[in-house]
């Protein structure tokens, strides 16, 4: 079946199984290789997208569920210049495999919108539902508090 | 050789990531995200059971399925049938008996991934199921089922007699010691593209640790000589040891010949789970004799592996448990025996701290337990112990290096430690089981655990280890550019950016591009045992050096105007096997360090929070502070998962939780603070002075959280990962009988 969706701005179509995942459509159909297939399971976060501006495991949306709407990934961030986050997770060594990294630079994104100033804790729920196998998460925190701050105070 | 000054990124900064901003942008290429014009998807049938004989295939329906190109089986191998890092034993896909759960059975390539596992369904595999030994120990009985028809299913054994191993003891403590099976769980899957070439050979891009020696094993198999099977890397979303081994390699490289199109192979989750090696489970016998003063006298260990149904790495493993099985310390008398045993569990191999780790929990349980019955504190204990240069190990190895072992118990002892807050003023994410804490933290007991440990860096007994870089100099529009080439495998470790940091630093330029790793370089060795820095770094210091001599003649950077080129290969010394008594120089050299863990326990419920974790690492030079620092909190990260919830559960040979939702690892919830403490005192004969990193934290941090959780608990812990049901007491603690043999 063809899916009719806003990707990054862009209508784009695809032909897709019907049970196919939203993941799936991205990667396969639409070349876009950012959001990660870790688990394909909801487990690992590592295919995190916006759906209508909605965080979602990409690999749980059936790709049909995502006909005419609007779905954002890692590839809209930094196109042009680099995030804050994504400055951040470099600067911090939040970086290892990277395998994680476009899931929590989406997922982090996401939780900086809503909450600029998180707690330690609120970012250690927030975040749970990522996981990463190489860092141990330390320098993941350190980023966001790094990220948290520039978004704040730009100048620092 | 001239001064180099202002140049910035040289070894000792925390320069960034090389690939930091194609990974945080979703741009970087990893294998899985692989695609070619007309590819093909390749699927892979396994065998549902442990042991069994095949007694026919039919594949004709799948054969007519939608969308099939190609169904493969055994006989659709062209050239040798099985393959196998130290032993080729394992068959690329299995004819006449299967021997566990999982293994490669029959191959198809289709269209697309859903149309090849619809034809999966439609193969029919008639089986005879055979008896299965699924228990190391019942594997060493005359009467289990003998998996690969020799006179037992011993892969190795040895022992090491060093000094008397009869002599008396003051106080004797004695345990058995139990580690799990534990999964490497790379975030990235088992993935690759093939692509045949028109000179009828193959190119395969891969996530691998080692190109060359998966060529080594792939090419026999497709019946091509080696310069005809091609290996690029694909971009490893990290590995662990879980990529030493093949996995799809040669299955994609058979599709994509026989279709002649490029076939693309990623393993799902669950399958990631049979498709690579494991961490061996261990059961552990030791018994410590001491003076009543605290010395050591003799230690006794008997070190079973299970080794699952094919060779692997199981030897060095074993190996190296047996090897480190009495500690970092100094000991006059000994006698460590280790055996690794096939079974018709799943195939292990090499896993981050390769047999180092299971060692470390057992002997550290035991130095706690002979603290106990001497009176004395365990650091005290371990402090006169301590092993240090000019050590004779019971291999009869000196120990030449740096080996600062009093010292960093020492730094790890004195770290801060977090205040103990009082349950009812936290947030209730701060209690053992977190949100999921059903009482209001009555029944909270704090602990402190300490653990000390060491490990080998890079291949041992013998092992002819080598790594090739190719460096060139040359001068563009925006000024000097050093190219540098090597088959060395970044696996998120960060090799990459220390390569360009090591060039910096040798030739004082500030521009170095890195070229892909493939095969028409020579081999640069695995990116395992924490080698990488040593070996590699070792060989661009080399070529680097090399063009700098041309460099200096032609009067310097300002003057260079033709390329300068080089090529060298670096060795590490050459090291000895083990003789029938275990003696000999089986290591090039090693690493220590020491870890304490606070851990927090509901005493009812059996739930744990770890409150800290703290780790202090002999790291020789730190050439890259920051990614030192990101290694040993990583590899803690790893080892708190082996203490408390990472076990692969196996019942008659099958998996019982092949998913991230059954088979958990540490998430940022789980993991508490690391406080890490560095030191550095640079190893001799090595480039920098810099001994690898990656592994030490991983060694000592599941012992030092069993021995919180002893504190905490006052219980006997033998078994990692610990359950609620051992921290509640409803799990008895194993008790010490003979080990078997004796
Ligand atoms: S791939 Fe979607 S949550 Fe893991
Ligand atoms: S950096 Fe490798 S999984 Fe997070």
């Amino acid at each position: 079946m063809v899916v009719r969706t806003r990707v990054n701005g862009e209508w784009r179509e695809a032909d897709v199984w019907p049970g196919a995942s939203l993941l799936t459509m991205l990667r396969d159909s639409l070349g876009l290789f950012g959001s990660k297939n870790a688990c394909e399971q909801g487990e690992c976060g590592s295919c995190s997208v916006w759906l209508d501006g909605k965080l979602v495991c990409s690999c749980l949306v059936l790709a049909p569920q995502a006909h005419e709407r609007e779905v954002r990934t890692v590839e809209s961030l930094g196109a042009a210049a680099m995030n804050p986050v994504q400055e951040a997770f470099i600067e911090a060594g939040a970086v290892q495999c990277g395998f994680c990294t476009p899931g929590f630079i989406v997922a982090v994104t996401d939780l900086l919108q809503r909450d600029p100033a998180p707690n330690e804790i609120s970012v250690r729920e927030a975040l749970s539902g990522n996981l990463c196998r190489c860092t141990g998460y330390q320098k993941i925190l350190d980023a966001v508090a790094l990220a948290a701050r520039r978004i704040r105070e730009p100048s620092t | 050789m001239s001064v180099r000054i202002g140049i910035r990124g040289g070894i000792g900064e925390s320069v960034r990531r090389v690939d930091g901003e194609p990974k945080v942008k979703g741009d970087f290429e990893y294998a899985s995200d692989l695609s070619r014009e007309g590819m093909l998807w390749g699927a892979t049938l396994r065998s549902p059971h442990p042991h069994a004989r095949i007694r026919s295939i039919d594949i004709q329906a799948a054969v007519s399925s939608p969308g099939v190109l190609a169904v493969l089986l055994a006989g659709d191998v062209p050239g040798k049938k099985t393959h196998g890092l130290d032993e080729a034993d394992q068959p690329v896909l299995a004819w006449d008996v299967v021997r566990y759960a999982g293994e490669p059975v029959a191959l198809v390539a289709a269209e697309d991934l859903e149309l090849a596992r619809e034809a999966l369904k439609k193969i029919v595999v008639d089986y005879e199921v055979l008896p299965a030994v699924t228990d190391m120990e019942a594997a060493l009985s005359p009467d289990a089922p003998r998996l690969h028809g020799k006179a037992n299913n011993i892969i190795r054994s040895l022992r090491i007699l060093h000094g008397n191993p009869d002599a008396k003891a003051d106080v004797w403590v004695e345990g058995i010691y139990e580690t799990g099976m534990q999964d490497q769980a790379p975030l990235g899957p088992e993935a690759g593209l093939a692509v045949p070439a028109a000179d009828g050979g193959v190119d395969l891009y891969v996530a691998t640790q080692w190109l060359h020696v998966d060529q080594d094993q792939i090419a026999p198999c497709l019946d091509l000589p080696r310069e005809k099977v091609r290996l690029h890397l694909g971009g490893v979303g990290g590995a662990f040891g879980a990529r030493e081994d093949l996995s799809m390699h040669i299955h994609a490289c058979l599709l994509a010949l026989r279709t002649k199109r490029p076939v693309k192979i990623v393993y799902g989750r669950q399958e990631s789970f049979y498709g690579h090696v494991h961490r061996h489970p261990m059961r552990i016998w030791m018994r410590h004799g001491a003076n009543r003063d605290g010395k050591l006298v003799n230690v006794q260990a008997y070190l079973l592996s299970d080794g699952g149904a094919y060779t692997s790495t199981s030897g060095p493993v074993i190996g190296n448990a047996t090897s480190f099985a009495a500690g970092p310390y100094e000991v006059p008398n000994a006698r460590l025996e280790g055996t690794a045993v096939f079974t018709n569990n799943l195939p292990c191999g090499a896993m981050r701290g390769f047999g180092a780790v299971q060692a470390t929990f057992a002997y550290e349980a035991q130095m706690d337990e002979l603290a106990r019955a001497l009176e004395m504190d365990p650091l005290e204990l371990r402090s006169r112990n301590a092993l240090h240069t000019g050590t004779v190990m019971p291999t009869g190895q000196l120990v030449s290096g740096a080996a600062p072992v009093r010292e960093l118990i020492d730094r790890v002892a004195v770290l801060p430690v977090p205040p103990d807050e009082p349950a009812p003023d936290r947030d209730p994410m701060l209690l053992p089981g977190g949100a999921g804490h059903v009482g209001h933290g009555e029944s909270l007991k704090r602990g402190i655990g300490f653990a000390v440990g060491y490990k080998n860096i890079g291949y041992s007994e013998g092992f002819d280890d080598s790594s090739q870089a190719w460096v060139r100099l040359s001068r563009d529009r925006d000024g000097p550019l050093a190219r540098v080439k090597t088959a060395a495998v970044d696996v998120g470790q960060g090799l990459d950016t220390i390569v360009t940091q090591i060039v910096r630093t040798e030739l004082g330029v500030e521009r170095v591009a890195l070229e892909q790793p493939d095969t028409r370089i020579g081999s640069a060795g695995s990116s395992s045992a924490s080698r990488q820095t040593m070996m590699t770094g070792g060989a661009v210091q080399l070529a680097c050096r090399a063009v700098r001599e041309e460099l200096d003649r032609q009067g310097g950077l300002e003057r260079l105007n033709r390329p300068i080129e080089a090529s060298r290969t670096y060795h590490h010394r050459v090291t000895g096997k083990l003789d029938e008594n275990g003696q000999g120089d089986p290591h090039v050299t090693f690493a220590f360090a020491a870890a304490r863990a606070v851990v927090e326990v509901d005493t009812e419920l059996g739930l744990v929070r770890v409150v800290q974790l703290a780790v202090a690492q002999d790291v020789g030079r730190a050439l890259n502070p920051q990614s030192v620092y990101g290694q040993i909190e990583g590899g803690s990260a790893q080892g708190l998962g082996l203490a408390l919830m990472e076990e692969i559960e196996l019942t008659d040979g099958k998996v019982r939780n092949a998913s991230f939702t059954d088979y958990l690892i540490p998430t940022i919830l789980d993991m508490p603070p690391v406080v890490s403490e560095l030191i550095e005192e640079p190893e001799p004969g090595v480039p920098f002075g810099a001994k690898g990193v990656g592994e030490f934290s991983t060694v000592v941090v599941p012992a030092a959280v069993a021995a919180a959780l002893r504190q905490a608990t006052g219980r006997a812990i033998h078994r990692i990962p610990v359950k609620p049901d051992d921290l509640a007491g409803l799990r008895p603690a194993l008790a010490y009988r003979k080990p078997p043999g004796s």
